[in-house]
């Protein structure tokens, strides 16, 4: 009972030192509104990029055309070779059979079908190949070139430079988004420390009249600490907002996808929901991180 | 029964000024005791180390049982909740009015609302400011904001009173009513230490008075003898 009318005091002193002090205040949310803004997009950006990277590397397949004066010997050899190799997802390879590829190109135009149903096996230019997918696309480049040196591989193909590039494209925005968070939390938990420096500054006579009549050092602080909670989530109102109806906008307009029907956008529900989730999430930590520094620092308790 | 008990008590402050030199003191649950002397004298410090603003560089403090020395900031609402202070510049909020102001000590402590009633009216009845309970700081006399300051530090029901020139901003007339509340709450079993420069109230008070200088005590007077 104690403890509650207490906390409930608390929370009724911060309220009120939110709006007495409302110009700073006021400062303080707007710098965790930017904040949180900037992390939206952010958290947006890079999780995307990361479905994205990952929908590519699931679809960035090496095709190694073997020679076809090969018997089935030595292509047992060269899977062998291709298994050996460092990169190459053991689970992830496979034998296309030459005869096998025809029949698709057939069935898939009937200009194919024309030209090639009359091949036999021994005639057919078609190359038997292996499929091959790689853990690191990073160094799909590589791999590729060391299945090129196997004998009996004429050529391989992949998406060679686009891939790459757009995978380092990816790369490059999502440590980029992750330093201008961090920084951008620093700031605002700085702006928030001094903040509620000052409503320590203009209540200090209470808290000295607390002091000498035995309030208990957590006693004092919790008004301070709940402040920059409500701060906090008070900052992180509008950012809610424009996540939920700006993600959802985009994805719209999009139709889903961006650019190309590969690389398709997160669904906004319940996406949206996580990332306000983690903006009042942060926004909270901000805000208590940011007063507790205060706190211990003018407090002197 | 001993309320207080200073052993060998050094206070040297950081820049090298030394207040204190080696003090014993013993003061008797019930006692009243003015603490005078030479601005400079050390009469400060001392009691601020009894409500542990100040610590001691060496030597032993008691007040009613705890040793405050040794006491970690973290504790010292624990002692703070056995002691009552009052200042010369009275420390009122003064957004509050007379009421809230000695509420305001309880309320931190998490008092039901209709404890701190009774004891806020009882106490500003005791200081005799029963009618005035709804006025603010500003529109009360020096005087009376002593008293609604007063009523504060002893709402609680402390065992000790600490009174640091509480009729420094007054008038010879005004402090002697504020003298005559602060004999009345020792009656009812508080003991008082009161500092003071105030030579015609410790005269016309008739209590044990000690006498510092430069840190050190020069004479303590028993109850009576100063003259």
């Amino acid at each position: 009972m104690k403890a509650l009318r207490i906390f409930s005091r608390s929370i009724r002193d911060s309220f009120k030192s939110v709006f007495r002090n409302f110009s700073l205040s006021l400062a303080s949310i707007s710098c965790i509104t930017i904040t949180l803004i900037v992390v939206a997009v952010s958290i947006v950006l890079s999780y995307s990029v990361n479905t994205f990277t990952q929908a590519i590397e699931k679809d960035v397949t090496i095709v190694a055309f073997i020679s076809n004066d090969k018997s089935d010997d030595d292509i047992k050899d060269i899977e062998k070779h291709i298994l050996a190799l460092d990169n190459v997802q053991k689970k992830n390879v496979s034998f296309r059979d030459k005869m096998d590829i025809s029949n698709e190109m057939m069935e898939s135009s009937d200009v194919f079908k024309g030209i090639m149903q009359d091949w036999t096996k021994e005639e057919s230019p078609i190359q038997n190949t292996y499929q091959i997918k790689v853990d690191d696309i990073e160094k799909i480049g590589d791999t590729a070139k060391e299945i090129e040196k196997i004998d009996g591989i004429t050529s391989v193909k992949y998406g060679a430079g686009m891939v790459e590039q757009m995978v380092q494209v990816f790369d490059t925005v999502r440590k980029f988004c992750i330093i201008l968070v961090v920084a951008l939390i620093i700031v605002t938990a700085f702006l928030i420390a001094n903040t509620i420096k000052i409503t320590i500054f203009s209540r200090k006579r209470e808290i000295e009249i607390m002091r000498l009549v035995g309030a208990s050092n957590a006693n004092i602080k919790i008004p301070f600490i709940l402040e920059g909670l409500f701060l906090g989530i008070l900052g992180s109102i509008i950012p809610i907002i424009v996540t939920i109806l700006g993600y959802t906008k985009v994805y719209e307009h999009f139709h889903g996808h961006l650019f190309v029907s590969f690389i398709s956008l997160i669904k906004p529900y319940p996406f949206v929901i996580y990332i306000s989730l983690i903006l009042v999430g942060i926004g909270m930590i901000v805000g208590m991180f940011g007063s507790w520094r205060a706190v211990r620092k003018y407090l002197k308790i | 029964m001993d309320l207080i008990r200073l052993r060998n008590i050094n206070k040297t402050y950081k820049n090298g000024v030394t207040a204190i030199y080696d003090l014993d003191l013993t003061i008797k649950k019930g006692e009243f005791v003015f603490i005078i002397g030479e601005t400079g004298c050390g009469k400060s410090t001392l009691i601020k180390m009894l409500y542990r603003e100040e610590k001691p560089n060496k030597g032993k403090i008691i007040v009613g049982g705890i040793n405050v020395a040794k006491l970690r900031n973290s504790k010292v609402y624990k002692l703070r909740r056995k002691i009552g202070v009052v200042f010369q510049n009275f420390q009122l909020l003064p957004k509050l009015t007379a009421y809230e102001n000695v509420a305001f000590a309880l309320e931190v402590l998490g008092l039901p609302k209709y404890e701190i009633h009774k004891k806020v009216v009882k106490v500003l009845d005791l200081v005799g400011l029963k009618n005035k309970a709804k006025h603010y700081p500003t529109q009360l006399s020096g005087g009376e904001q002593q008293r609604v300051a007063i009523a504060r530090a002893i709402v609680n029901g402390p065992k000790l009173l600490i009174c640091d020139e509480p009729t420094g901003n007054l008038d010879p007339k005004k402090s002697m009513e504020i003298m005559e509340v602060l004999e009345a709450i020792n009656k009812l079993g508080t003991t008082v230490v009161m500092v003071t420069h105030d030579i015609e109230i410790v005269k016309k008070m008739n209590k044990r008075v000690i006498l510092l200088n430069s840190g050190r005590i020069v004479k303590d007077y028993e109850e009576g003898t100063y003259k």
